[in-house]
């Protein structure tokens, strides 16, 4: 095949299909087995320092906001991040100093919030390098071509742009139809934390809601571990089988924990907390708040649910329920700037 | 005599006055979502909104402050996910893609990614996102934009989303599908084409009030004029109701 570009932005996270289908014959049990555990084991087990990391959901939504916290707390280091529309995880990874390369599709800005201060001072300064550009099309392609077991997929989208010179993608003439395509290189984290409203002991899960990429991320992590509203019997899971979105044999580690993505949105279950996410936001314009926040919210708590206390406890919690069912409006303190 | 409307008011109505009942629109983050929507409340009740998490066909009910938001799948057609959406995308189900852009040439090419040299930038933006692929994949192109000297530039820091690249059929020599590209720019000044033979930025109307003057001080390139210079619609009392009605605490269309 003739190779008409390439992309000079780093491969992260490629392996061959051969070598991943031994490592899964492996690693992955196909056992049905109790897989659940702590968040604080889960992080130590399967996150070592300089894993590429990636989190499911999207920007705000549904992400394993547990997990993040704990990674900071456990002061991982030389982490890499799947900057797969990265938001809140990336900008919180990033100013805690546990991520310092990242590869990106969307980060550094909360959507109609602003921009992150405390991800841009990291890129600007060099203390955190982007590796690697590509589109959120790309990044969930790049995972798909994983989760087939190939290494790469074809695609029609960052063709003559710069987003394509700085990705790790190849452009190729199609056999077929003689035009140029983009070739995607497979993905396949060595870490992914899904956070999903219910999953049994084993792992099978179900999501509500758009699955995002979640469906494809969680079949190409090399470990995956699940954060969960809460677990259910297996029985409820096998009597709407269609609606397992991640079967058991795919995941390593189960964790319950309520509220599991405060501040970030859990659809039909809590909205954004735009409160905490305006702290976040307001601290971090300076290098001592940032630093001011993870003494607050995560070194300065003993777990999860401390942390949740620190932000509101229940009567916060009970709000987001009611504006995530349009039952109350939200408050947000970057609304008052107006 | 001051108009009884803010420039982003207007912004809005004529970008929801280009969307067409019947058809599909891929919608990115921000003003984008609020033209969509009010298009949806006047003109275009069957429009078909697509958003990149998933959500498909929804009845937005409040501007969302994500488009991963619940509310982009809020009684949807389906909530599906971004391999749904994107691979119906590029196999030419989405008739508009509508974005927001920092930074434009006068082929349309967008930057979102970085100010100054990639490795060592004077500003980071976000990325792509979704844009690059919105751009790709869509039958045509609008972007929504504040319009500066610093934002409409000869040439971009870096085409994160591709416009017509650098002229006439350099798209499909790029690879891109057949017949897709930008569209129209609407900026708070006015509204803009590509000329079909240049591939070039082209003014079609200018908003109440604003002079062709305004608009080529707030551009760092010559903007050729349209033979026959239109002047936009203001909004009526009834769009301008229901765009607070959509955005009531007026996240993106202001107070």
């Amino acid at each position: 095949m003739e190779i008409l570009e390439e992309g000079h932005g780093e491969l992260i996270g490629w392996q061959d299909p051969d070598e991943r289908r031994e490592w899964i014959r492996e690693h992955k049990s196909r056992d049905l087995k109790d897989k659940r555990t702590t968040i604080a084991q889960a992080v130590s087990a399967y996150a070592p320092d300089g894993a590429l990391v990636a989190f499911g959901g999207f920007g705000h939504i549904r992400v394993s906001m547990a997990a993040v916290y704990e990674i900071i707390r456990q002061r991982k280091q030389h982490l890499v991040l799947a900057g797969k529309t990265a938001v809140h995880d990336a900008d919180i990874l990033i100013g805690s100093g546990c991520v310092d390369r990242i590869e990106v599709a969307y980060s550094f800005g909360h959507e109609l919030r602003g921009l992150s201060p405390a991800s841009r001072r990291a890129v600007e300064t060099g203390q955190c390098k982007v590796v690697a550009e590509l589109s959120n099309a790309a990044y969930q392609w790049r995972f798909l071509a994983a989760m087939m077991g190939l290494p790469f997929i074809p695609s029609r989208n960052m063709l003559g742009t710069d987003t394509l010179r700085y990705s790790s993608a190849k452009v190729v003439r199609d056999p077929f139809s003689g035009k140029p395509i983009c070739l995607l290189p497979a993905c396949y984290p060595d870490v992914v934390f899904i956070h999903v409203p219910r999953c049994d002991m084993y792992g099978n899960a179900q999501i509500d809601g758009t699955l995002i990429e979640d469906f494809e991320l969680a079949r190409a992590a090399k470990h995956l571990v699940l954060t969960t509203e809460e677990i259910i019997d297996e029985a409820e899971i096998r009597q709407q089988p269609w609606r397992t979105v991640i079967p058991f044999f795919v995941v390593d580690a189960v964790v319950e924990v309520r509220y599991g993505s405060h501040p970030c949105q859990m659809p039909y279950l809590y909205f954004f907390d735009e409160e905490h996410i305006g702290e976040w936001l307001r601290m971090s314009r300076s290098a001592e708040g940032t630093v001011e926040y993870f003494a607050k919210y995560v070194h300065g708590v003993r777990d999860f649910y401390e942390y949740l206390e620190k932000v509101g406890g229940l009567q916060v919690l009970e709000h987001l329920k009611k504006v995530e069912q349009l039952r109350e409006p939200m408050t947000a303190p970057w609304l008052k700037k107006e | 005599m001051k108009p009884d409307y803010t420039p982003t008011e207007l912004l809005a109505t004529v970008a929801a006055s280009l969307l067409e009942d019947g058809k599909s629109v891929f919608v990115g983050t921000g003003l984008p979502m609020i033209a969509a929507m009010l298009a949806q409340r006047t003109r275009a009740p069957n429009l078909v909104i697509i958003f990149e998490a998933g959500g498909v066909g929804p009845r937005v009910p409040v501007l969302p402050i994500s488009v991963g938001d619940s509310r982009t799948f809020y009684r949807a057609a389906a909530a599906s996910s971004m391999h749904d959406v994107m691979s119906l995308s590029q196999s030419g189900y989405i008739d508009y893609g509508f974005l927001g852009a920092a930074m434009i040439d006068p082929y349309g090419n967008i930057n979102t990614t970085v100010i100054g040299e990639h490795d060592h930038p004077s500003a980071r933006l976000p990325g792509s996102g979704g844009a690059n692929d919105v751009s790709s994949f869509s039958w045509r192109t609008i972007i929504m934009m504040r319009q500066e000297k610093r934002r409409f530039l000869p040439k971009v820091d870096f085409i994160t989303t591709p416009g017509y690249l650098n002229g006439p059929g350099a798209r499909e020599k790029a690879g891109l599908s057949a017949g897709t590209g930008p569209f129209r720019v609407i900026t708070q000044l006015g509204l803009y084409g590509f000329d079909d033979t240049t591939k070039k930025l082209k003014l079609l109307a200018v908003h109440p009030g604003i002079t062709v003057e305004q608009i080529q001080e707030a551009s760092g390139f010559e903007i050729p004029v349209a033979e026959q210079l239109e002047t936009t619609k203001p909004p009526t009392a009834e769009e301008r109701r229901l765009l607070h009605e959509i955005d009531p605490r007026g996240i993106a269309i202001g107070k």
